[in-house]
């Protein structure tokens, strides 16, 4: 019994992890359906809006080190610090801002071309994003505390205790993640289904030709697309960030979204949610019962071997679209 | 539209084609007005390959005008120029009294020039419904904030572009696979539902490519039906293009033949019918 409880306490742990993979899965998903863009600056844009931020959060001078040692000024902070949901707010703006850029400088210049360029482009934009990062706001570790509860849940361990007479140790945080993940997961959903920009977004994923005949400017909708990436990412940022502090290794996160892509499908957003809770479940489940018999640290390479398996038997992933060829 | 009594002069000479352009009305009470689109001097060039050689020809307000010709003689290029998805190296676009500058497709579609596609291009993953929804998108005003937190005038707005969407659904005989996805439909099915689109927008010009295309002889007659239904109910202008003489023989006001590229022929159907150049370019002649 103890054993049993012990693993059902591990897998509720794996699916609060699950949702943090889904949560980085999901902004790759967006750009992927809109415009057959595998973004893989989505990893850099994470951190890059968590730098974002603590900085502003902070009142930290952006750019404080190049202004200084060009002027010999001694910048530091604005000396103040912004409420949380400021902060937040503006940050979202920098991710939209971010997203026009990026349209205006990248996309737009690489329309029509084959995926792979728009891929080599995205791995330029993720150097440049991680440099931009570490230069507007340093790259020393940062903590980063947007009110976001932590450490173990006591009603959660007190509850469970009294049901079975063991108390499950969940981390709040997992749990808040877990929750606005959700949310975020339904309000895209409500939006991709019921409003204008939604329909023209799938139409856009769909069939670019006939959403120009339309009247849908395709530019307009990854710009938009971009900045839902963006918000999303900002997201996943405060999750990862409050989890582990804000820093470099924050963008490898997008590492583990990809097994959890290859499990769901590159096209599917409930296939990136239940990828992320496989990966989750999976790793914590067999570091629990085989990690002890091939010396631990399974979860570091778990998750890539299943998804080769997937990549072997199931190649469209869970949830994407069968690939057919036709003859 | 109620038909009016015609003060355009009666058909006097046969050869002049001057008859059928200026504004009148029909045998059947329709009413044919000024020119809508006007293609002036058309070329267009791929690489070495001239897909459109200094073709001209007009448009007028109300009428079903054809553009036939064999495989391979430009017509589908053509439509590319006027919808904007190809960019003539030369000549010049008129619509509605006013040259139209080098546009993106999307663009033009707001202008009020709606299109079907040869090969369809519909939304397969979403329903008939939303398909026919997103022909209106250009006509929705609200802001994204108001359609983000589905306040303001974007519930009105949804719910009256649903009626009108509505309407053509009951106009078009598809109410029962409205919410079913496209993608699941047979192939007549769908290139009726890609016409509801372009209605959806409410056109000035409503352009098909080949909307017969593939069909067997009964979907042929009721997208004929359609077709006529749309331009004599909503006073709709068409260009269409079309293999089928016969269909479009029946169908069409006016007529443009296009053979490699060039205009060999344009006028009322039975001035094309009689056209020795038009009788060549199907039948083939005898190079002897």
């Amino acid at each position: 019994m103890e054993q049993f409880l012990y693993a059902a306490e591990v897998v509720v742990n794996g699916l609060m992890a699950g949702v943090m993979y889904a949560l980085v899965a999901l902004g790759f998903v967006l750009i992927y359906k809109a415009s057959g863009v595998f973004n893989y600056a989505q990893g850099v844009m994470a951190l890059f809006a968590a730098l974002t931020l603590v900085g502003l959060q902070n009142g930290q001078v952006p750019f404080a080190h190049m202004i200084n040692a060009t002027f010999g000024t001694h910048l530091d902070t604005f000396g103040w610090t912004l409420p949380a949901i400021v902060a937040i707010a503006l940050t979202a703006l920098v991710m939209v801002g971010l997203a026009i850029a990026i349209e205006k400088l990248v996309l737009k210049h690489l329309v029509n071309q084959v995926p792979i360029i728009l891929f080599m482009a995205t791995i330029g934009l993720a150097w440049f994003l991680e440099g931009l990062g570490d230069v507007m706001w340093g790259a020393d570790i940062k903590m980063l505390d947007v009110g976001v509860p932590k450490g173990a849940s006591e009603a959660l361990m007190t509850v469970t205790e009294q049901w079975t007479g063991y108390g499950f140790y969940i981390d709040r945080l997992d749990i808040w993640a877990a929750a606005i993940a959700a949310m975020l997961v339904a309000a895209l959903m409500v939006f991709s289904q019921y409003t204008k920009q939604g329909r023209a977004l799938r139409a856009v994923a769909d069939d670019h030709q006939a959403a120009l005949s339309v009247g849908i400017s395709l530019r307009f909708i990854w710009v938009l697309v971009w900045s839902i990436a963006g918000f999303v990412a900002l997201v996943a940022g405060i999750m990862w960030g409050s989890k582990s502090g804000v820093q470099f290794s924050l963008s490898l996160i997008a590492l583990k979204a990809l097994p959890v892509l290859m499990l769901g499908g590159f096209t599917s957003i409930p296939g990136a949610i239940v990828g992320g809770l496989i990966i989750g479940v999976g790793e914590k489940l067999f570091e629990f019962y085989v990690g002890p018999l091939v010396g631990g640290a399974t979860e570091n390479w778990f998750a890539y071997v299943l998804a080769l398996i997937f990549l072997v038997f199931r190649p469209q992933g869970l949830f994407g679209e069968k690939i057919i060829e036709r003859v | 539209m109620t038909p009016t009594t015609s003060t355009a002069p009666a058909l006097t000479d046969p050869a002049a084609t001057d008859s059928a352009v200026q504004p009148h009305v029909t045998a059947d009470g329709r009413q044919i007005g000024g020119v809508l689109m006007d293609m002036r001097n058309i070329t267009l060039r791929f690489g070495g390959v001239v897909a459109i050689k200094d073709i001209s020809f007009d448009i007028r307000e109300g009428e079903i005008r054809a553009i036939i010709g064999p495989n391979g003689a430009g017509k589908s290029s053509m439509m590319n120029v006027m919808s904007g998805f190809y960019v003539p190296q030369e000549g010049e676009v008129w619509f509605r009294g006013q040259r139209r500058p080098q546009m993106k497709p999307y663009e033009v579609a707001r202008l009020g020039i709606a299109r079907t596609f040869q090969n369809i291009a519909l939304f397969d993953g979403m329903s008939v419904l939303d398909n026919i929804m997103t022909g209106r998108l250009t006509m929705m005003k609200s802001s994204l904030l108001e359609q983000a937190l589905w306040w303001g005038r974007a519930e009105r707005e949804e719910t009256w572009h649903r009626e009108k969407v509505e309407k053509i659904i009951d106009f078009l005989e598809i109410q029962n696979i409205r919410k079913t996805p496209v993608g699941r439909l047979p192939y007549g099915l769908k290139k009726r539902v890609e016409l509801a689109r372009a209605l959806a927008a409410e056109p000035k010009l409503l352009m098909l490519d080949e909307p017969m295309a593939g069909m067997n002889v009964e979907e042929k007659e009721d997208m004929s039906r359609f077709i006529l239904d749309v331009n004599d109910e909503f006073g709709t202008t068409i260009a269409l293009i079309e293999h089928d003489m016969g269909v479009v023989m029946d169908l069409s006001d006016r007529v443009v033949v296009m053979d490699y590229g060039r205009k060999i022929g344009d006028g009322t159907p039975d001035q094309i019918r009689s056209n020795q150049q038009v009788i060549d370019a199907y039948l083939g002649v005898a190079h002897d």
